[in-house]
């Protein structure tokens, strides 16, 4: 049986209380507009992309619940210095994770720290809260400007 | 009123989740259905299955007459003039979207007016909104207060000649909010507007008599009043389903077909094309009875006890926000919680197998209105308890503590 602990460990507390990177960035290149019509939860990111595709700086905006603020603290940890072709071997180890088979054991190498949020893929109705963000910065990187969703 | 011999006619609330007993508390997306509606369906597959209106078979005469006593009860439960005035539909949306498409492309031209008010459902809106644009109408909107209740002073001066269907929701799902429909429907027809009440969470609630009301078309979902879900009702004035061009097109809803002509049936038959929800219908009727069983007075009565304890419970919660404090209100407490998203407290409440509605209740504007993303709802039937309420503030204690 799932426990609510596996879904809000004390990680995730912590960065819905004081999400990391929150708030615009100056200077900024891409930036996209995400939303999950379920619950309402909405999420600007913001970018700053160099020349040799190295996400140099990267924040978030938005009001959202507990798991899609910390998941968007988290992956702007997680993706700060990174370069492009790394986010889409992350944004595939993620999204992998939240939806795997709930025996699946998550890709801890490549995901490090965002491993906590393995958890989604045991409530269902919670797994687009933890993945909408990576949507949003894939549609910033495309430069779409759509409001990314998590279909 | 015996809550626990009520309980026992509804099987579905005697399990447990994850360890605890269910606290069903989503009640105005839907209710549960008593063991008489699921015996209704049930029996109706197992014993009369067959198409109505078409058939001069036994079973399909037996359907017939079940199809139609449903009708019958229903007009009555309403006080319907006449069972020509009850038409049968897939629920409050499809009751809305028919008044749109067919009195509405018959009725509205460009500058015509259609007002409608800030607590309603988006099935009340968007049907409008299409209209309007196909028309070149326009929209008007009624304000409410911060308490959720409609501002009628701006009603009345919103009113004009120009105004052709006032759109109002009885009871809002959202908020809670009894709206005042008796005034409002006078006012509105003393500008010569035709008056739509939407009926999706009042019906179970409390009493309507639609010629009382001198209500122009009134709509209900038959999932929300203990029916089966896919089903529900137009309860409209015969003069104005007369003169209303048909929905849809299709079989039942027609005398005579050639290629040159069609000429369409009679009321109520003119409004249902096609093979309708049969078992939804009869599991309709049934579940009406089931609320005259019980009387509509008695539950009015007792949700309204119930409600109060639970706004006592919730002045007294810490960091509770309640959404929706109209004086006249039922069934409905609507709140956020200082901290905890709305979508978390329902993950959580959920692991305490107590159910809620997290979200914008198909209210957007009513979230824009408070300037939340969403809210948490808890809503209340004739099966809950003080026990549950009290079931209720333990798991958002619990979550209060998660965030602390
Ligand atoms: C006030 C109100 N109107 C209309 C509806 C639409 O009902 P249905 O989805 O059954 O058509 C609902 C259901 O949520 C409602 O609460």
């Amino acid at each position: 049986m799932f426990s609510l602990g596996d879904l809000y460990k004390q990680v995730i507390i912590d960065h819905t209380k004081s999400p990391r990177n929150f708030g615009k960035l100056e200077p900024c290149n891409h930036d996209a507009e995400g939303y999950n019509p379920l619950c309402g939860d909405q999420l600007h990111v913001y970018l700053q992309i160099n020349d040799s595709d190295i996400i140099e700086g990267i924040t978030f905006e938005g009001q959202g619940c507990s798991i899609s603020t910390a998941s968007a603290s988290l992956m702007t940890e997680g993706l700060k210095g990174k370069s492009i072709a790394n986010f889409e071997i992350l944004f595939e180890a993620f999204h992998k994770m939240a939806t795997a088979d709930l025996s699946d054991q998550p890709n801890q190498d490549v995901l490090g720290k965002l491993a906590v949020l393995a958890g989604v893929k045991e409530f269902p109705s919670r797994i687009k809260c933890a993945t909408l963000c990576w949507h949003t910065v894939k549609s910033a990187i495309q430069d779409a400007d759509k409001t990314a969703r998590t279909e | 009123m015996n809550i626990e011999q009520i309980r026992s006619d509804f099987p579905i609330l005697d399990q447990e989740l994850y360890g605890k007993p269910l606290v069903y508390l989503d009640n105005a997306a839907t209710t549960q259905k008593p063991q008489c509606v699921i015996d209704a369906v049930r029996s109706y597959y197992e014993k009369d299955n067959s198409n109505i209106h078409r058939g001069v078979h036994t079973l399909s005469e037996r359907a017939t007459a079940a199809y139609e006593a449903s009708r019958e009860t229903i007009r009555s439960f309403f006080n319907a003039k006449s069972t020509k005035e009850v038409i049968f539909t897939r629920g409050a949306t499809e009751s809305i979207n028919l008044i749109a498409s067919s009195w509405g492309r018959a009725n509205i031209t460009k500058g015509d007016e259609i007002l409608i008010t800030h607590m309603e459902h988006h099935s009340n809106i968007v049907p409008w909104q299409m209209l309007c644009e196909h028309t070149g109408a326009v929209l008007k909107v009624v304000p409410m207060n911060e308490a959720g209740e409609l501002d009628m002073n701006a009603f009345t001066s919103l009113l004009s000649e120009r105004t052709k269907l006032f759109g109002v929701v009885h009871m809002s799902n959202a908020l809670g909010t009894i709206n005042p429909i008796e005034t409002m429907i006078k006012q509105a027809h003393a500008v010569g507007a035709v008056v739509l009440v939407d009926g999706a969470q009042a019906a179970a609630h409390m009493a309507v008599d639609v010629q009382a009301l001198d209500v122009d078309f009134y709509v209900t979902s038959a999932h929300k009043m203990y029916g089966p879900t896919g089903v529900g009702v137009l309860i409209a004035k015969e003069v104005l389903l007369e003169a209303m061009p048909p929905y849809q097109g299709g079989g039942d809803m027609i005398l005579m077909v050639t290629f040159e002509k069609t000429q369409y049936n009679d009321l109520p038959h003119k409004f249902e094309a096609g093979t309708p929800n049969i078992a939804g219908v009869i599991g309709f009727g049934e579940a009406i009875k089931y609320i005259q069983s019980i009387g509509l007075d008695k539950i009015a009565v007792r949700e309204k006890v119930l409600l109060d304890y639970a706004t006592s419970q919730a002045e007294l919660f810490e960091g509770l926000r309640q959404i929706g404090t109209a004086r006249d209100k039922a069934c409905v407490l609507s709140f956020v919680l200082k901290g905890v998203h709305p979508h978390d407290l329902g993950t959580i409440l959920d692991r305490e197998a107590v159910a809620i509605r997290a979200g914008h209740h198909c209210a957007m504007p009513v979230m824009q209105f408070y300037k939340v993303p969403a809210t948490a709802r808890a809503s209340f039937s004739i099966y809950n308890t003080e026990a549950e309420v009290d079931a209720l503030f333990a798991a958002l204690s619990k979550a209060r503590d998660m965030f602390a």
